[in-house]
């Protein structure tokens, strides 16, 4: 079973169509990277994915069910930029409320609850950081944390939109890593404009500006170029043009 | 000086302000962090138009605002849901024309000239057994709604979207907190009246969240800091008989600005 199937799917928040004729199958353990020009529509397909808004027109299937009902199956890493930084939360409160809500104790948290958040923690090498304040940490660390917080729910698949902005380029790095590590276990899909990076790690991409191109780029070489330059925008054109 | 506390009515006055100050502790906290001090005040001055409507029909006022206040707050909690764009508009259309009413109904009563002032700075001295038995339920309610929401309410402040696609019900807690701070927002206005609550609700919160790396600690904290706040201010409108609520905001004022001074030496040594 494909772990996403998107079908004939089309969008607009007002009378300008944003996605149109969205067609993407993903299979499990797979690694997704959706990518394409801002306004392009990424964040707006991340949304529908994650049933916080609702198709116009056309189907999506997570694990062959309709998106919200399948909450505990999904760990969702949303962009930086909405975490408020000044919050006072510790590291392990913000792990914990990857729990879903079911059977809970009267007050607080049940002790498997915080065993499950500590090894999640420990997962992404941050479990030192737990009683930190979240405001303290450097921005990849504070990744790894949303990421511990997303896998508390024992997922099946990952969803991260836009994980390495704002981060340092060694930081970059380690959360890939990170990323290529889960990926061993589960489904990956990342939104980002982090190209050059984005291609070392993924196993499939989807382009979209309006309209979804699709590449499996396994095996493929043309994308790494030997002198280790090439031009974004050009690899940018290349992948939104159709049949590549 | 400790024979002023023999009056029941200073008695009272030093009850009623701790009541308040860790109902406004607690409840200032998540007005804080979810940014709500603008909603917050515009409520504050809605309320006036419940106070107005207690005065013409003869109910009692704390009644009379709360009523209005939670109407207050549910249209407020309903704006910002569902009409994002238009928040800032709304909330000042709200602000003035609960006051506006308020005054209007106020004049419209006959032979009763009620004191605005009271109610816009406050008259803690003039608090009644009846005041108190209020604001100990709503403060026991609070406690109670954060105690064993204490999860749900910190996931809805930090991150609602997430909160919602863990299946927690994002916009009971909001609506939830916003007539919480409303009923706050009635029992602080006999302390400090509607005009300065704003300053208790945020004052005493943001030296405390200098000190907490929780949303707990952050309400222990302030709720203990707008009580010494409150002791002190009253003592010293006491001792100088001037208007209490305008004491209590001055005495947090200059308190904070010696708290941030001493916080920036101390940050300078580490």
């Amino acid at each position: 079973m494909n772990v996403i199937d998107i079908e004939n799917l089309s969008f607009s928040y007002s009378k300008e169509t944003i996605l149109e004729d969205i067609e993407l199958h993903v299979k499990d353990k797979e690694f997704l990277a959706i990518i394409g020009p801002n306004g392009g529509g990424k964040s707006t397909l991340l949304k529908l994915i994650l049933g916080l808004l609702k198709p116009k027109k056309g189907s999506i299937k997570l694990f062959g069910k309709e998106p919200v009902k399948n909450l505990s199956d999904i760990g969702y890493v949303p962009q930086n930029t909405n975490i408020n930084t000044n919050f006072p939360i510790k590291v392990i409160e913000v792990v914990m409320m990857g729990h879903v809500g079911s059977r809970r104790p009267l007050i607080g948290y049940k002790k498997e609850e915080i065993i499950c958040a500590r090894g999640a923690l420990k997962r992404v090498g941050m479990l030192e950081f737990e009683n930190k304040k979240i405001g303290s940490l450097s921005g990849g660390q504070r990744q790894r944390v949303m990421i511990a917080r997303a896998l508390c729910a024992h997922p099946k698949m990952m969803l991260l939109d836009e994980p390495t902005s704002s981060i340092d380029v060694k930081g970059q790095k380690e959360i890939y890593e990170l990323l290529k590590e889960l990926n061993k276990s589960m489904t990956i899909v990342v939104v980002s404009h982090d190209i050059s990076v984005i291609l070392e790690y993924a196993s499939v991409v989807a382009h979209i500006n309006k309209n979804l191109s699709y590449h499996d780029i396994r095996g493929e070489k043309r994308f790494y170029i030997q002198d280790e330059h090439f031009c974004e925008v050009e690899l940018l054109q290349m992948l939104g043009e159709k049949n590549v | 000086m400790f024979d002023i506390l023999q009056y029941e009515f200073i008695q009272n006055a030093l009850i009623a302000g701790i009541l308040v100050s860790i109902a406004s502790g607690i409840i200032g906290s998540l007005i804080v962090v979810n940014r709500m001090v603008f909603l917050a005040g515009g409520i504050a001055h809605t309320s006036y138009g419940g106070i107005g409507l207690a005065v013409y029909f003869g109910l009692p006022i704390f009644l009379g605002a709360s009523l209005f206040s939670i109407f207050a707050a549910l249209l407020i909690a309903y704006i910002t849901i569902n009409q994002k764009h238009r928040i800032d508009t709304f909330i000042g259309l709200i602000w003035a024309v609960g006051m506006a009413l308020g005054i209007l109904l106020v004049d419209l009563t006959p032979g009763y000239n009620v004191d605005l002032m009271s109610y816009l700075f406050g008259s803690i001295l003039a608090v009644s057994k009846n005041d108190i038995y209020f604001m100990a339920t709503l403060v026991f309610s609070i406690l109670f709604i954060v105690i064993f929401w204490y999860r749900d309410i910190l996931a809805v402040s930090y991150d609602s979207e997430y909160a919602y696609l863990r299946g927690i019900p994002v916009k009971f807690f909001y609506t939830l907190i916003l007539v919480l701070s409303a009923l706050t927002v009635v029992i602080a206005i006999k302390v400090v009246g509607l005009i300065l609550v704003i300053a208790l609700l945020t004052i005493p919160i943001y030296i405390a969240e200098k000190l907490s790396n929780s949303l707990y600690s952050m309400m222990f904290f302030s709720s203990v800091i707008s009580t010494i706040f409150t002791l002190i201010g009253l003592i010293i409108s006491y001792q100088y008989d001037i208007t209490s609520g305008a004491a209590i905001i001055l005495v947090s004022a200059i308190l904070l600005i010696l708290f941030l001074l001493f916080y920036k030496l101390i940050g300078k040594e580490n």
